[in-house]
């Protein structure tokens, strides 16, 4: 789960990471209030978006009067920001976050994510902050300055103090430093964080270090342990059909395909919708309907994936298991009577009970095109989308 | 032979009288598995289809003698009962559960670390299909009818993807010495490689299908040991050719989030290291059954 820059600062300030003064806002008025409280002559206005690279595309905007700080939040707030993470139909800006603008001296680079190759917490940081993490790698590889945590213990002073010394900071900030990188440490070990980062850490005129801008993933895993996080959930930022899926705890991600898929397992899912590439089609989405595809989840499967106005051509991938096929044959027997479906449909199951649920299949009188393997199911469903055309 | 469970494997069930601990062990036992005991804190002393429950993996260790167990416990406490199993003296867990926090998994592992190599316990898992060596004994939860016993390994990060190869091989006329389901998680229990190693010592095992996906390290690090190390053919695929990157698949594990994670750059990495790769998911058996040939 991700969360808005304003949302992961407040995190992270309550776990003693500096961060410069701001206020999120809804409206233009409330902006302009946002920035008399604040005080100061100069603020930044920043489009709150699940997605970075903000700056780039015209989300980040520097104000010297109440006046600009008011057009900037109107110019924002109710448009779409495409940027180069958002995808061409970008995302939603409905709150923007009204920050005091400090001159700084320094740009620097903290991160820290989840190594799995090494099941441990790792820190990056760099001295060269304020661009993507993949170009600072690429840029100055061994200028990098990785630490590893012993989850026994988790970041040790030391640590951070080693972090702060090689990015070059003096005393003072040194140890202003260190209790930023404790705390952000903390803020990601005491919420299930996956990644968090801090991009760019500033070092101002006066010494201070500050998180400018900050990016926070969660463990969806666990999110029933953590509900300060769950009420941070933005549904504007995630795509609607994903919302409605997550909310029938089935996994759907959109593509641009044109064969919707219904299949139980993510590796199945994957596998099916490579099988539909191979066989010359294009897949319009990934869903797992998962272990139990009860007939109420096949239904529910169906109305989302047909909601995909691309979608021409349906495929069902059935492996069963602990479910079966019988159950699942009668759950797409009742959901083409529920959607009222007029796409071709291709189903095919496998697995547990595989006879009897063609047998419903083949008596429902249903012109549904039946499958024996995976290869013959994608094949039926290209030939089917190409036969429409 | 096969590697790590058969007829004999006295085994414990974690959770055993929860409503899918209950309905597979019933299945499990069926299959001809050695089920010795069971654990549900607070039903020591009960029974659940003849096995005897005990309210401590201590408990039941003691009295049982059981050496290997399959938890069916919810996620908030799955690493809990993980750990209680290796504390209880358990040297092979499975964990079927789905939704275990990364930082457990990262607890249990560090946790698995207090005991030497030799006496520290196999994990597989979590957020896996489990075991099952085919007429000999299933730990897990797949339908055991589609698996014919044999001399092909297989190892699978994904449930139903291995059903469907498993399957496939069947179609061939090709069976299976043992099926491990190593899960879908960012961080499992064990990978390709730790069953790899008991693969090569097994003299029933003439070649090791692995079915990758997706995000992650494993595939690659396994890809490179096999290349300096294993005796035996190794067919190999990665599922997520058509995946975005930075969009999690399903499993927790399966989101292309840095180099080397998607689907291509895999089986580019699996071919150079002299893999031979199944062009496509629908050809798990013709791919094995040529290699085999070939052999």
């Amino acid at each position: 789960m991700d969360v808005h820059e304003y949302q992961a600062k407040e995190l992270l300030a309550s776990h003693g990471v500096a961060v410069p003064p701001g206020t999120v806002a809804f409206s233009p008025d409330q902006a302009v209030y946002a920035a008399t409280e604040l005080g100061g002559s100069h603020w930044v206005v920043k489009a709150q978006i699940h997605a970075g690279a903000r700056g780039k595309a015209g989300g980040i905007k520097l104000c010297r009067t109440y006046h600009e700080v008011q057009q900037a939040a109107r110019d924002l707030l109710g448009k779409r920001l495409v940027t180069l993470q958002t995808g061409p139909d970008g995302k939603p800006v409905q709150r923007v976050y009204v920050e005091l603008a400090d001159p700084y001296e320094r740009e620097l680079y903290l991160g820290f994510v989840l190594d799995r190759k090494l099941e441990r917490v790792r820190v990056i940081a760099s001295k060269h902050g304020g661009m993507e993490i993949e170009d600072i790698a690429k840029n100055t590889p061994d200028e990098i300055i990785q630490i590893i945590v012993e989850p026994a213990v988790g970041l040790q002073p030391f640590q951070a103090r080693e972090i702060a010394f090689q990015l070059g900071l003096n005393l003072k900030q040194v140890s202003r430093a260190v209790q930023s990188i404790m705390g952000a440490y903390r803020a990601f070990r005491d919420n299930d964080a996956t990644m968090l980062e801090i991009n760019p850490l500033v070092v101002t005129k006066d010494d201070k270090v500050l998180a400018l801008d900050a990016k926070m993933s969660f463990d969806d895993n666990a999110l029933f342990r953590r509900r300060n996080i769950v009420e941070l959930n933005d549904p504007s930022q995630s795509d609607p059909r994903e919302a409605q899926a997550a909310e029938h705890a089935l996994n759907y991600i959109g593509l641009d395909g044109e064969i919707g898929c219904i299949v139980n397992g993510a590796g199945l899912a994957m596998a099916t919708m490579d099988m539909i590439k191979h066989a010359g089609g294009n897949p319009a989405n990934f869903l797992d309907v998962g272990g139990g595809a009860s007939a109420e989840r096949v239904a529910t499967a169906f109305r989302l994936v047909l909601s995909d106005a691309n979608v021409k051509v349906v495929l069902v991938n059935i492996f069963a298991g602990i479910n079966r096929c019988d159950w699942v044959a009668q759950g797409v027997v009742d959901a083409v009577h529920a959607t009222k479906i007029t796409a071709p449909l291709v189903v095919r199951l496998a697995g547990t009970n595989v006879e009897a649920g063609r047998k419903i299949i083949k008596e429902s009188g249903i012109p549904i095109i039946t499958a024996d393997t995976l290869a013959d199911a994608a094949e039926k469903a290209v030939a089917a989308y190409k036969g429409l055309k | 032979m096969s590697i790590l469970i058969d007829e004999k494997t006295p085994i414990l069930v974690q959770g055993i009288t929860g409503d899918k601990g209950s309905f597979h062990t019933k299945e499990m036992i069926d299959y001809g598995t050695n089920v010795v005991a069971g654990v549900t804190p607070g039903k020591g002393g009960h029974k659940i289809h003849g096995v005897p429950i005990f309210n401590t993996v201590k408990d039941a260790f003691r009295e049982t003698g059981a050496t290997t167990s399959i938890t069916f416990v919810a996620p908030p406490f799955a690493a809990d009962a993980i750990m209680e199993a290796a504390d209880g003296g358990i040297r092979l867990i499975c964990s079927i559960t789905d939704g275990i926090p990364a930082q457990d998994m990262m607890r249990v592992k560090r946790y698995f670390m207090r005991y030497p190599k030799d006496r520290r316990p196999i994990m597989v898992g979590p957020n896996c299909a489990g075991i099952i060596s085919p007429g000999k004994a299933m730990l897990g939860i797949m339908p055991g009818h589609i698996y014919s016993k044999g001399n092909v390994g297989l190892i699978s990060r994904s449930g139903t993807l291995g059903y469907e190869a498993a399957s496939q091989l069947k179609e061939m006329g090709l069976g299976i010495s043992t099926s491990v389901g190593i899960g879908g998680d960012p961080i499992n229990g064990s990978s390709f490689l730790d069953h790899l190693v008991l693969f090569d010592k097994d003299p029933e095992t003439e070649a090791v299908l692995i079915i990758g996906e997706i995000g992650g390290p494993q595939e690659a690090e396994a890809s490179a040991w096999i290349k300096e190390n294993f005796s035996k053919p190794v067919i190999g695929f990665v599922a997520g050719l058509t995946a975005p990157k930075g969009r999690r698949m399903g499993h927790a594990g399966a989101i292309i989030s840095a180099t080397g994670d998607s689907a291509a750059e895999k089986t580019e990495i699996m071919k150079s290291y002299g893999l031979t790769v199944a062009p496509n998911p629908a050809e798990f058996g013709t791919t094995v059954a040529k290699v085999l040939k070939r052999a």
